[in-house]
C-alpha cells in the first residue's frame, strides 16, 4: 500500500506567501498534514488485518508489531527537502518504507502537475512491488483542494473510491483474483457503498480511523529507516512536466483579507435580553 | 468562438439550486466573451420538465450524455462525459459546483485533459484572454487570483458566490438545441460497483450547503441545541455545528461546518458559542455577514465577525429568536 503524505505549514501559525505567490514553507512548526495521519492509519490497519503468507516474512527488524515486507506500507511524499519531516512521522507511526520525490523542478507545481508526479511515482513503485492501494487523506490543510487523489486515479487509470469513512479489503478470490476494496462514503445527499477490484485509489475522511500515536519502537525505527530519495529523471519525467513549467495555473496576486471596517460590538448585561432586541433590529435592517 | 460548459449536477434532488447560479454566471461571462453557453446533463432523467427549465436559464445547447458501462454519477464517468462535451463545444471553460464531489469531477477532468483547474473559486472572469478565478485561502485570511493558461479551464465554483455575482436569472429564449451523446466509460469507472446508494434523510430545514442563513452551535451551547434550532427556524435557516459539538454527539456529523465538514457561504452566519478555530473558519470564511455570540470578549471568531456579541448563548439565543419572530410577525 502506498500512503500519500504531505508536509504542510502549521495551520495555527501565521501562514503567508512569498513574492512569487507561493505559500511560505519550511517553518519550524511545519508538520505532517494531520489528515494524512488518517490515511496512514487506514493503510496500517488494513495491512495488519490482512494475513501474511507464510515463508515470505522477511521483516529484518524482527519486530512483530510492524507490518512485514510482504505487506508494505510505503509513505510517499512529493516536496522540498524539509518534507522529509512528514515521512519521518509516517515511519514513526509504522510505515515500512518512505519515498521522497525531491527535485528542484517540482517547486511551484499546481494540483495537476503534482498529481502527475505522484502518479509517476506510484507507477515506479508498482513496477518494483505491486501496489494494491493508494491511500490519501481527504484534504491537505494548506490548499484544501481535495482533488489530487481524483486526478491521480485518472492518470493511473485506476478506480477511485474517495472520501471513505469505512474501508475494507478482501484478498484475492476466484471471482477477483487481485482482491477488492469496499468503501462507504457519505456525499451531500447520499450514503454509498462502492466496491472495486485492486489496485485502486482511496481517500479517507477524518471519521474513518483514529490515528495511532507513534510508539517508542516506531520513533527509533523512524530514525534508522532510510528514506528513498528520487528525482523526476528516475520517474522518467521531463523537468518541463512539473513545477511552474508543467503547471497550467498561475497565481496572479495574493492579498491579505481586508480588515473589517465597521464591526458592530454588542455587550450583554446580566440576562442578555437587552442586546437581543438590538441584534434583531440589526438583522432586520440588513434584510434577514 | 468558444463555449462555457456548465454541469447540471443532479445527484442532488434540489439540483436547480446549484445549476441556476452557475448558468446565470456562465450566461453573463459568455455574453461578454462571445462564448456560447452549453449545459450538460449526464445520465438518465433528462425529461421534458428538465429540458424546459434548463432552456429557460439561457443556454444555447443542452447536451445529454449517456455513459455506457458504468454508473453515471461516479466522478470518472462525469469527468469523461464532460470531456466529450468540452470537445464537441470547443469549450474554453467548464464550470462545476465546488462540493466535495464536484471537486473530484474537476480533478478527473483536469487530469484527463491536462487542463488547469481551480476549486473553491468565488469568482470567474476573463482577463487578457485568460480565465481568472478568485478564491479565499488559508481559512479566509488571504485572497488570491489565479489564471488558467491551458486552452480549457476547469473551475469548481462556490454556488453562493456565483449567485451573489449574477443574481438575476437571465431571460432564456426558452429554446435550446438538445444534443445527445453516448460515451464509453473508462475501464476504471466500469470496474466500480455501486452496492448501495441510499438517500440521506431530508429534514424540514433547508440543506446546510445551500441555506442562506446558517446558525452554528459550538461547545459554548453546553450540549443544548434547542436555542440554535429555535433561532435557525425563526430565521428560516439551517443548523450547523462545530466539530466539538458533533464529536460530543450534540448534532449529527453531517452538520459539521469546517474544513473537514461542509463548506458554507450563506448570506448570514450566526456562530453561537463557537471559538473560531482555524479548522472551523476554513469552512465558513466565505459567509457574507458573520454574527458571533461568545462570552469571551477575545474569542478569535470576533476577528472575522461583522457583529460581535459578547453574551451567554443560553440566554441570548431564545431571546433573539423571540425578537426575530415578533418582528416578522409584525411585518408579515
Ligand atoms: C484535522 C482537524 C480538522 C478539524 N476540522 C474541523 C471542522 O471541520 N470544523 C470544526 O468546527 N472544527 C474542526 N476541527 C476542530 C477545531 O480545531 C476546534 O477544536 C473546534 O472548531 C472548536 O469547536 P468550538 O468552537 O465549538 O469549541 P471551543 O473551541 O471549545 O470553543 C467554545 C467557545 O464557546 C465559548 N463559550 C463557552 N460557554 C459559552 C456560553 N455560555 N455562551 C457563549 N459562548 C460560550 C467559549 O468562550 C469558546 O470560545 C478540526 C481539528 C483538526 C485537528
Amino acid at each position: 500500500m502506498v500512503a500519500l503524505v504531505k508536509h504542510v505549514p502549521d495551520v495555527q501559525s501565521a501562514r503567508s506567501f512569498t513574492a512569487e505567490h507561493r505559500l511560505v514553507r519550511g517553518g519550524p512548526d511545519d508538520s505532517l498534514n494531520e489528515l494524512d495521519e488518517d490515511c496512514l492509519e487506514a493503510a496500517l490497519h488494513l495491512v495488519e488485518a490482512t494475513p501474511t503468507s507464510s515463508g515470505q516474512d522477511d521483516d529484518e527488524s524482527g519486530d512483530g508489531a510492524r507490518p512485514t515486507r510482504t505487506h508494505r506500507v510505503t509513505a510517499l511524499t512529493v516536496g522540498p527537502p524539509a518534507a522529509v519531516g512528514a515521512l519521518r512521522r509516517a515511519l514513526a507511526m509504522g510505515a515500512t518504507d518512505a519515498v521522497h520525490v525531491s527535485d528542484e523542478a517540482v517547486a511551484g507545481s499546481d494540483a495537476v502537475a503534482t498529481a502527475r508526479v505522484v502518479a509517476a511515482a506510484v507507477d515506479h513503485l508498482h513496477a518494483q512491488h505491486p501496489v494494491d492501494l493508494v491511500l490519501a487523506g481527504m484534504a491537505a490543510l494548506d490548499g484544501l483542494g481535495s482533488l489530487v487523489p481524483s486526478a491521480v486515479a485518472a492518470l493511473l487509470g485506476w478506480p477511485q473510491l474517495t472520501l471513505a469513512d469505512r474501508v475494507q479489503v478482501e484478498p484475492g478470490s476466484p471471482g477477483s483474483p487481485g482482491g477488492a476494496v469496499t468503501v462507504r462514503r457519505t456525499t451531500a445527499h447520499h450514503v454509498e457503498e462502492l466496491r472495486a477490484p485492486l489496485p485502486a485509489v482511496v481517500s479517507v475522511t477524518d471519521q474513518a480511523f483514529r490515528p495511532r500515536s507513534p510508539s517508542l519502537k516506531g520513533l527509533l525505527a523512524a530514525r534508522r529507516t532510510p528514506v528513498d530519495v528520487i528525482g523526476l529523471a528516475d520517474l522518467g519525467l521531463a523537468a518541463s512536466t512539473a513545477g511552474a513549467a508543467g503547471s497550467t495555473t498561475r497565481v496572479l496576486d495574493v492579498q491579505p483579507r481586508p480588515e473589517l471596517a465597521d464591526q458592530v460590538r454588542l455587550v450583554a448585561g446580566q440576562d442578555g435580553r437587552d442586546v437581543a432586541a438590538e441584534l434583531a433590529d440589526l438583522l432586520v435592517e440588513r434584510g434577514f | 468562438m468558444g463555449a462555457v460548459v456548465v454541469l447540471v449536477d443532479h445527484r442532488d434532488p434540489r439540483w436547480r439550486g446549484s445549476a441556476a447560479p452557475l448558468l446565470a454566471l456562465a450566461h453573463e461571462l459568455g455574453g461578454r466573451q462571445g462564448w456560447s453557453v452549453d449545459a450538460v446533463w449526464v445520465g438518465p432523467g433528462h425529461d421534458e420538465e428538465v429540458a424546459t427549465w434548463v432552456a429557460s436559464t439561457g443556454p444555447v445547447v443542452q447536451h445529454v450524455v449517456q455513459v455506457d458501462g458504468a454508473d453515471p454519477q461516479l466522478p470518472a464517468s462525469l469527468g469523461c462525459a464532460l470531456r466529450a462535451v468540452a470537445d464537441d463545444a470547443a469549450a474554453r471553460l467548464v464550470l462545476v459546483p465546488s462540493t466535495f464531489e464536484g471537486r473530484e469531477v474537476a480533478g478527473q477532468l483536469a487530469a484527463l485533459t491536462g487542463s488547469g483547474v481551480v476549486v473553491g473559486a468565488s469568482s470567474v472572469v476573463v482577463e487578457d484572454g485568460l480565465v481568472v478565478a478568485g478564491k479565499a485561502v488559508l481559512a479566509g485570511s488571504w485572497r488570491t487570483r489565479c489564471a488558467v493558461t491551458s486552452p480549457l479551464a476547469v473551475v469548481a465554483l462556490d454556488v453562493h458566490a456565483a449567485a451573489a455575482a449574477s443574481p438575476a436569472t437571465p431571460p432564456g429564449t426558452g429554446e435550446a438545441e438538445v444534443r445527445r451523446h453516448r460515451v464509453q466509460a473508462p475501464a476504471a469507472a466500469s470496474a466500480v460497483q455501486v452496492l448501495v446508494r441510499a438517500a440521506r434523510p431530508v429534514t424540514e430545514r433547508p440543506s446546510l450547503a445551500e441555506a442562506e442563513v446558517v446558525v452554528v452551535g459550538g461547545r459554548g451551547t453546553g450540549g443544548d441545541f434547542s436555542g440554535v434550532e429555535d433561532l435557525a427556524d425563526a430565521l428560516g435557516g439551517a443548523v450547523g455545528a462545530t466539530r466539538v459539538a458533533t464529536d460530543e454527539g450534540w448534532a449529527p456529523h453531517a452538520l459539521q461546518v469546517g474544513q473537514t465538514g461542509v463548506t458554507i457561504s450563506p448570506r448570514l452566519y450566526v456562530g453561537a458559542g463557537v471559538s473560531g478555530a482555524v479548522h472551523h473558519r476554513g469552512g465558513m470564511a466565505a459567509s457574507a455577514t458573520v454574527v458571533a455570540v461568545n462570552t469571551d470578549p477575545d474569542a478569535p471568531i470576533f476577528e472575522v465577525a461583522d457583529v460581535a456579541v459578547v453574551a451567554d448563548v443560553r440566554t441570548l439565543l431564545p431571546a433573539l429568536a423571540a425578537e426575530v419572530r415578533s418582528r416578522r410577525h409584525r411585518s408579515g
